[in-house]
């Protein structure tokens, strides 16, 4: 009886778990909070921010322009989720960005200009860039789990060193593109809806199946919480660890394909530049720790939207364009001081108190 | 056997130090008396309260009641840095000095600019060679201090202890990485030291250390001071008994164990041939056996917890092999190990054992989950009955499955790690002290769950210090000392008396 009293009311722990707990308790329901007053703060802004219209068999409206701006960083945010729940962090998915969408752009031109090999079609291009996603997260996943260097300097390596080897497959520049499928992914639509927004949701469902599904999600949370008793328990912790850089690698990879099909062009300087700190704000406003265990794909999917409507907002506010970044670190600060259970009990303490 | 009064005043007296922390009393009502210019050896087992002691004297716990004097003077030291004021300095296990500093630089980090105005370089290198002189080291003290041996390392970090005016000196398991010539230059600086007066407390788990350099010796176990001795006059049997709470007596086998089971029942598992790992343990032979649970007993340090490493593949052999069925294995990771059938419920629960933020269903179905692969992932329902199977078979007191695991008593916690294992249904299971920490109650559930696993066919091998547990549940007792395996002990050889002498022997 004692045994099980004593320690339910000294430490007043909060299963971490959406779904689970008093309703305040769950870091879901601050994050939706959080999206739902930033997108009220958008209507208020602007009278017809929640209005959808159809142009030209295409949808159009701010709500579509917010999903289909954040789905480069919401791909980075499935890979990044993984990796914090591991206790890691990846800080190269930007550099893997610029390189995978450099690759994928110098071939495409070959192509274009003739080339005949097989692995010269933009199907086949696809593929291997993101293969080349998987490699660079390989790379990254060798340095953490077998090497054992810390994630922030071993992710740090490919960060800097990624940005020179995009130069290098362009030669220096910044080469410009005229395929369609490629485009495509970047600026398709269909269905009336960007095509970033359904390669988003797939990749989405898949990576959801592959750690929901399988014992994988068990295993990531178990090695983010406790590496060295989930090594005791028989889990192969360095394999779990390359695994999730190799996905980083791989949506980074397509958020990189995403951008250059956008801009129709590889800029080994611009694309994705930032994006890891974007990636991996989003995570942590998703509630993922950065020191590891329970994670949310969809949470964190919610913490892209939430940046991403914050900005919109901002571009249409009267604002002075130079005060975005000051505004953005603010409210990024309100919606952290609103999930946290020790801001939260001192602020009540002090209504209380004062009432 | 109380010493007597010695002709001079205490340095340091302590008197009714007690000090308890949430759950458990640390330190009740203990004296301690240390005079100028003697050594005296603060022994005890793991969780006697040696460290908490340390850490009352030199400030960085309060303690709940009791004073401490230092020359007869009433102090009251509020931090470590206060305490050095005061004159007592700790050196610890883990130099406190920073590598990549010289030497010179290490002894007066933080003192320079109010000694000199300026930070004058050669006078601090010149007084720290006489510092170091005046101990018969003579090295290079412009040098990188990680240049050094380990044994340099500590004297420049007692050497800068001292230098900060100290009367007591405090050194904590500082001979533990030294080879034998480095204890001699040490114990040469500790010999010097007593010369000029200061008072030192050594705490060494190595026993033939404490006989040649300590004067006294203070046993403490459990929190609580059990013996106060001139080192002289306190044989090591003695010794040993009072660190492991046994009272010596006449007859060889104090209890009248029935043991049920027989030769015939026990059916041969793993045999191991001269395992070893350099400096941590010395070539042993170890056969486990279903149906038998094998104790291992010796002092802390002696190299327990090393051999249930060894066995589980977390610290890889380095000599020897091991067979199951006169085919040879390999146990080089965990992962090899479980294959063969082994589970390991580890000694520091909370860093090895549990995984706290996740439910107590994860951490039962974990070792399972591990062994059958990422793709045979157990339903959410197989999951769950696995964990209330386990829950009710041990009793395991939690609200339900899916509370986390780190909101259960340490008892409980203990349970789930052997649920852990049970699940996934192991040959043999190493159990590295699975009741240290746990209240009385759950204590003999855990002992009558040891037992029950034997019967049902388990091989078993069960490290604790506490020598009436093994000599309670144990068919055989392996002695270990000094990272050496020195006798094995059957039937009725199985009493705590033999195993205190096996442990004292030299």
């Amino acid at each position: 009886m004692s045994e099980q009293l004593i320690p339910r009311l000294r430490n007043r722990v909060v299963d971490p778990r959406p779904g689970r707990g008093v309703w305040h308790s769950h870091r879901a329901v601050w994050t939706v909070l959080a999206l739902l007053l930033i997108l009220i703060a958008n209507r208020l802004i602007s009278a017809n921010f929640f209005s959808i219209t159809m142009v030209n068999g295409r949808l159009i409206g701010s709500l579509i322009t917010i999903l289909d701006g954040s789905a480069p960083i919401m791909l980075l945010s499935i890979g990044m989720t993984l990796v914090i729940a591991t206790k890691g962090v990846d800080l190269s998915v930007g550099a893997v960005m610029a390189i995978c969408a450099s690759a994928a752009v110098v071939m495409v031109n070959r192509y274009e200009a003739g080339a005949t090999e097989f692995y010269y079609t933009p199907g086949v291009i696809i593929l291997l860039a993101v293969g080349l996603g998987a490699l660079c997260g390989l790379w990254n996943g060798i340095l953490v789990a077998v090497i054992n260097i810390q994630p922030i300097i071993a992710t740090l390596i490919l960060m800097i060193s990624g940005r020179g080897i995009a130069q290098m497959i362009t030669s220096g520049q910044s080469p410009t593109f005229t395929n369609d499928t490629l485009a495509f992914i970047g600026r398709g639509v269909l269905f009336g809806l960007p095509f970033p927004i359904y390669l988003y949701l797939a990749v989405l469902i898949v990576v959801f199946l592959l750690v929901r599904r399988t014992a994988l999600g068990l295993l990531i949370e178990s090695v983010g919480v406790n590496a060295r008793a989930s090594y005791y328990a028989g889990i192969n912790a360095a394999l779990v660890k390359i695994l999730v850089y190799m996905v980083s690698g791989m949506c980074a990879a397509l958020a990189g394909l995403v951008i250059a099909g956008e801009v129709k062009s590889a800029d080994p300087h611009k694309n994705g530049e930032f994006a890891e700190l974007d990636a991996i704000l989003a995570v942590v406003i998703g509630g993922t720790s950065l020191s590891g265990g329970r994670f949310s794909l969809v949470l964190s999917a919610l913490g892209v939207l939430i940046i991403q409507s914050l900005l919109t907002g901002l571009y249409v506010s009267k604002l002075h364009p130079t005060a975005n970044l000051v505004v953005k670190a603010i409210v990024v600060l309100l919606v952290l001081l609103l999930q946290s259970d020790e801001f939260r009990n001192r602020l009540t303490r002090l209504v209380r108190r004062s009432s | 056997m109380t010493v007597n009064e010695q002709p001079q005043a205490p340095l340091l007296e302590a008197r009714g130090l007690t000090k308890s922390f949430v759950a458990t009393q640390a330190l009740s009502d203990v004296d301690f008396t240390l005079y100028g210019g003697e050594v005296h050896a603060l022994l005890g087992e793991n969780g006697a309260g040696k460290s908490t002691l340390i850490k009352v004297l030199t400030g960085v716990y309060r303690r709940d009641a009791g004073t401490i004097l230092l020359d007869g003077v009433e102090i009251e030291p509020g931090n470590p840095r206060h305490a050095q004021e005061l004159g007592i300095s700790a050196v610890y296990q883990e130099i406190n000095l920073i590598p990549t500093l010289s030497v010179a630089e290490n002894i007066f980090l933080g003192r320079q600019p109010t000694r000199f105005g300026l930070l004058d370089q050669r006078a601090a290198n010149r007084q720290a060679r006489e510092l170091l002189k005046a101990f018969h080291i003579d090295i290079d003290v412009t040098r990188e201090l990680s240049s050094y041996s380990v044994a340099i390392q500590q004297i420049v970090a007692i050497v800068r202890g001292v230098d900060l005016s100290a009367k007591v000196l405090i050194l904590d398991e500082p001979t533990s990485s030294l080879d034998r010539h480095e204890v001699e230059i040490l114990f040469s600086v500790i010999r010097s030291l007593k010369k000029r007066g200061i008072g030192i407390i050594l705490i060494t788990h190595f026993l033939d250390q404490v006989y040649e350099i300590s004067d006294r010796i203070t046993v403490l176990r459990n929190g609580q001071k059990v013996g106060e001795h001139r080192t002289a006059e306190l044989p090591r049997l003695r010794l040993i008994s009072e660190m492991l709470g046994r009272e010596l007596t006449d007859e060889l086998s104090s209890q009248d164990k029935s043991r049920a089971r027989t030769e015939s029942e026990y059916e041969d598992f793993l045999e191991v041939r001269g395992f070893a790992h350099h400096g941590k343990i010395e070539p042993f032979d170890l056969e486990l056996r279903k149906h038998e649970i094998v104790g291992l007993a010796g002092l802390l340090g002696s190299g327990r917890t090393e051999i249930a490493h060894l066995l589980f593949g977390i610290q890889r052999h380095d000599k020897g092999h091991a067979f199951i069925n006169g085919r040879r294995i390999n146990l080089s990771s965990p992962q090899k190990a479980i294959r063969q059938g082994f589970g390991l419920c580890p000694e520091d629960r909370k860093a090895e054992g549990i995984i706290d933020a996740l439910s107590v269903r994860e951490n039962i179905i974990l070792a399972l989950q591990a062994k059958l692969g990422w793709f045979d992932y157990l339903s959410l329902k197989r999951q769950r009955e696995l964990a209330q199977e386990m829950i009710d078979a041990l009793r395991i007191v939690t609200p339900d499955a899916e509370t986390p695991v780190s909101q259960l008593s340490g008892g409980n916690q203990q349970k789930v790690i052997l649920a852990r294992w049970l699940v996934s249904n192991p040959e043999l299971l190493i159990l590295d002290e699975p009741t240290r920490g746990i209240d009385v109650g759950a204590h003999a559930e855990i002992i009558s769950i040891v037992k029950r696993l034997a019967k049902e066919g388990k091989a078993m091998l069960v490290i604790s210090s506490e020598l009436a547990e093994i000599v309670d549940y144990s068919d055989r007792v392996v002695v270990l000392r000094d990272h050496k395996k020195v006798t094995e002990l059957e039937g009725d050889q199985i009493s705590e008396n033999m195993i205190v002498q096996a442990i004292a022997e030299r």
